[in-house]
């Protein structure tokens, strides 16, 4: 096992209740050359499918987990060695390969899923990994809930303390949203700052999110280190109504299939589970008077109410820019607003989610960005 | 938060919310408060299997222990109900409609158009249903189809905590007289409940299961048979079967049927109501009508014979469908796996 020029492929561990996965395609053959990213092999959990990239370089030597089939979180699915290693080394690994036991220990200290804190603003759900001395704080979108930071959560511990939280009107957080407005959202996650004593923070806002990081940067320039702005709201004037209205509009299965799918790149990612777990969100007293209120007032017909692209260029914090080239909710093209403001980066195939649809992709630039 | 609830703590919890959120909702029925006016009712068992414990102590008179006459209080349930309240009674069996069904038959179900829309009749009679308890004949009955039949009335079987608990908030809230059947050998099953208050809408099937080969089509209890017939059938013959779980049989879901079997060209109806005129027929029947150009075999109906229900534990055993019968009929729509 010590065995420095052969790397195992396991199954990952997307979030923490992910305990395992089942493989359903290879996407590279058996003997293929891999460079680090590359997508290798097609895997699908409960809550969502996805695909592992490659965290190292080297000839895709053995394709263990078969299509089709379950595996637990960190079993081998393949192995990865140079051409130069022997195929009696690669047998001998693969034979001695031990999934590393999970141990209820290890489970604990890991702490509580989520917790819950009460503020001005309601009570919020949050959670929170690592024990960085840079804090961040995640902030999902419209609709959206703190899992949506599944595949980036974990990976931003080990660089950082990070907490993720259900904004009001989400998740499992508190329904009440004020007058609805970007200003009493941007309000809550200051609320939610001040309730956990976080002085300053990196903020980092998935869409409507985005908008709300930016709008606490521009009222309380002193509490944010810097943001990373993803698919984000508030740097152009249009955006996808339909979206919008149809996330709200949707109660069943069938009407909430087609609205998820203009989420993703690759509309296959949106499984029975992802669209029954919004339905129970949906189906909480509060929420669809919380959601209509909030696209009523922010996304109105086809138009963002809040473009803070110009306010943000006048101040000092680094900008990080993130976009999936495909996205049909918020145009790719506001990318560009803050071209020569912010570090700007587009991903090809990627969706509105891009953060899980490129999460390593993601993840790489949102650690090089928390370093500036 | 969610955690995990049983069926059973998961109706006590909506019946509280809905107390809670709406003065108008007051319950009645035989032995819910339990020792009514004698030492420790504030503790007592509330109900025949304990649904409504606990609920007298925070709501206290507006839970309403009736005499033993089951017309009395479903009539008067349902004229408060006509009067502005928001009543829900408990039958204890399902099997005891008999006694007061002039009153939910020609009373509750027609007020509504009989009076040209200007009365409501917003009233839920819970009632347990189905077999596996050893209370015999009397008490086991699946006599949903007998309601369905019933123009104005609503009619909902949960399988499951989670839904048991939305359903019935919607129940409460809904304008009409809601039949809500709970299935006795589901009390103790757990799930994930929000604690929140939640609705699901009514006519809105669960697809529990994908599956590109067969449709099982099912209610209650008999969901989880179909799963474990579903999980074999995968094991054994490769053959994957879509469930769905109808939840609500009054409205129900015809686009959620018909769409799963317009992809799998197979149907299977799982009931344990009695064969003829059951939510077994109907669902056959309409499938063969609206969905018969997608159909590649004939449908089937797994469903309890056309007996009462046996009071000798091996014979009602026997009498629920088994995953086995449900696993048998999926292969006829497969004649050729079962050659195989």
């Amino acid at each position: 096992m010590t065995d420095t020029r052969i790397k195992p492929i396991v199954m990952p561990k997307w979030g923490l209740s992910m305990a395992e996965g089942k493989v359903t395609g290879w996407l590279k053959p058996e003997g293929a050359k891999i460079a680090v990213g590359d997508e290798i092999v097609e895997v699908e959990t409960d809550k969502i499918a996805g695909v592992v990239e490659a965290g190292d370089a080297g000839v895709l030597r053995r394709t263990l987990g078969a299509p089709g089939t379950v595996y637990p979180v960190k079993a081998l699915i393949g192995v990865l060695a140079d051409e130069d290693v022997p195929d009696v080394d690669i047998d001998a690994f693969v034979a001695a390969f031990a999934v590393p036991a999970e141990t209820e220990e290890a489970a604990d200290a890991a702490g509580p899923r989520y917790e819950f804190v009460d503020t001005p603003a309601g009570r919020l759900r949050y959670a929170r990994r690592g024990e960085g001395e840079k804090t961040v704080v995640l902030v999902h979108g419209f609709g959206g809930d703190l899992d949506n930071w599944l595949f980036n959560i974990d990976a931003l511990a080990g660089a950082a303390t990070v907490y993720a939280l259900d904004l009001p009107g989400h998740g499992q957080s508190d329904k009440a949203v004020g007058e609805a407005s970007l200003a009493f959202l941007s309000g809550a996650l200051i609320a939610f700052m001040d309730a956990l004593a976080i002085p300053r923070a990196h903020l980092v806002g998935h869409s409507m999110g985005g908008a709300v990081a930016s709008a606490a940067a521009l009222e309380h320039p002193g509490r944010v280190a810097s943001l990373a702005l993803i698919g984000s709201a508030g740097l152009g004037p249009e955006i996808n109504s339909g979206y919008t209205d149809g996330f709200v509009a949707a109660g069943s299965r069938r009407d909430m299939k087609p609205v998820l799918e203009q989420l993703f790149h690759e509309p296959a990612t949106v499984t029975r589970q992802l669209i029954e777990d919004i339905l129970k969100y949906k189906r909480l007293d509060g929420v669809d008077g919380a959601l209509s209120a909030l696209s009523a007032n922010l996304f109105p017909a086809q138009r963002q109410t809040h473009v803070l692209a110009d306010r943000l260029k006048e101040t000092d914090a680094p900008i990080l820019v993130v976009w999936g080239e495909t996205d049909r909710v918020i145009p790719a093209a506001h990318a560009g607003a803050l071209e020569g403001r912010a570090t700007v980066e587009v991903l090809p195939g990627a969706g509105h989610m891009v953060q899980m649809e490129k999460s390593s992709r993601v993840n790489e630039l949102l650690l090089d960005h928390l370093k500036r | 938060m969610s955690r995990t609830l049983s069926f059973k703590l998961a109706i006590n919890e909506a019946l509280d919310l809905e107390m809670r959120r709406d003065p108008t909702v007051i319950l009645l029925g035989e032995d819910i408060v339990g020792g009514s006016g004698s030492p420790g009712e504030m503790d007592a068992w509330g109900g025949v299997l304990g649904v409504t414990k606990g609920l007298y102590g925070k709501h206290g008179n507006r839970l309403i222990d009736t005499p033993l006459s089951e017309s009395a209080y479903i009539g008067a349930a349902i004229g408060a109900a006509a009067c502005g309240m928001r009543p829900v009674a408990e039958l204890m069996f399902l099997d005891f409609m008999g006694v007061c069904f002039d009153q939910i038959l020609n009373q509750a179900a027609k007020f509504r158009y009989m009076f040209g829309g200007k009365a409501k009749t917003p009233v839920v009679i819970r009632a347990m249903v189905g077999a596996g308890f050893r209370a015999a004949a009397q008490h086991s009955q699946m006599l949903t189809p007998m309601f369905t039949h019933v123009p104005g009335l609503k009619v909902v079987c949960p399988s499951n905590a989670y839904d048991a608990k939305g359903l019935l908030i919607q129940s409460i809230r809904d304008d009409d007289p809601v039949i809500f059947c709970e299935h006795k050998n589901l009390y103790a099953s757990e799930a994930d409940v929000p604690a929140e208050p939640y609705a699901i809408p009514f006519g809105e099937a669960n697809v529990v299961r994908d599956g590109r080969d067969v449709t099982i089509v099912s209610y209650g209890l008999t969901v989880h048979r179909a799963l474990e017939a579903a999980a074999t059938l995968s094991k054994r013959s490769g053959l994957e079967a879509e469930v769905i779980d109808l939840r609500t049989l009054s409205p129900i879901d015809w686009d959620t049927v018909i769409e799963s079997v317009e992809n799998t060209g197979r149907l299977v109806v799982v009931d344990e109501a009695n064969p003829r005129c059951s939510i077994a027929t109907d669902v056959a029947a309409y499938v063969a009508q609206h969905a018969f150009g997608a159909l590649k075999a004939a449908p089937q109906m797994v469903t309890a014979p056309h007996t009462p229900v046996p009071f000798s534990p091996a014979l009602e055993d026997l009498y629920i469908p088994s995953a086995d019968a449900i696993a048998a009929a999926v292969l006829k729509t497969h004649p050729q796996a079962l050659a195989a």
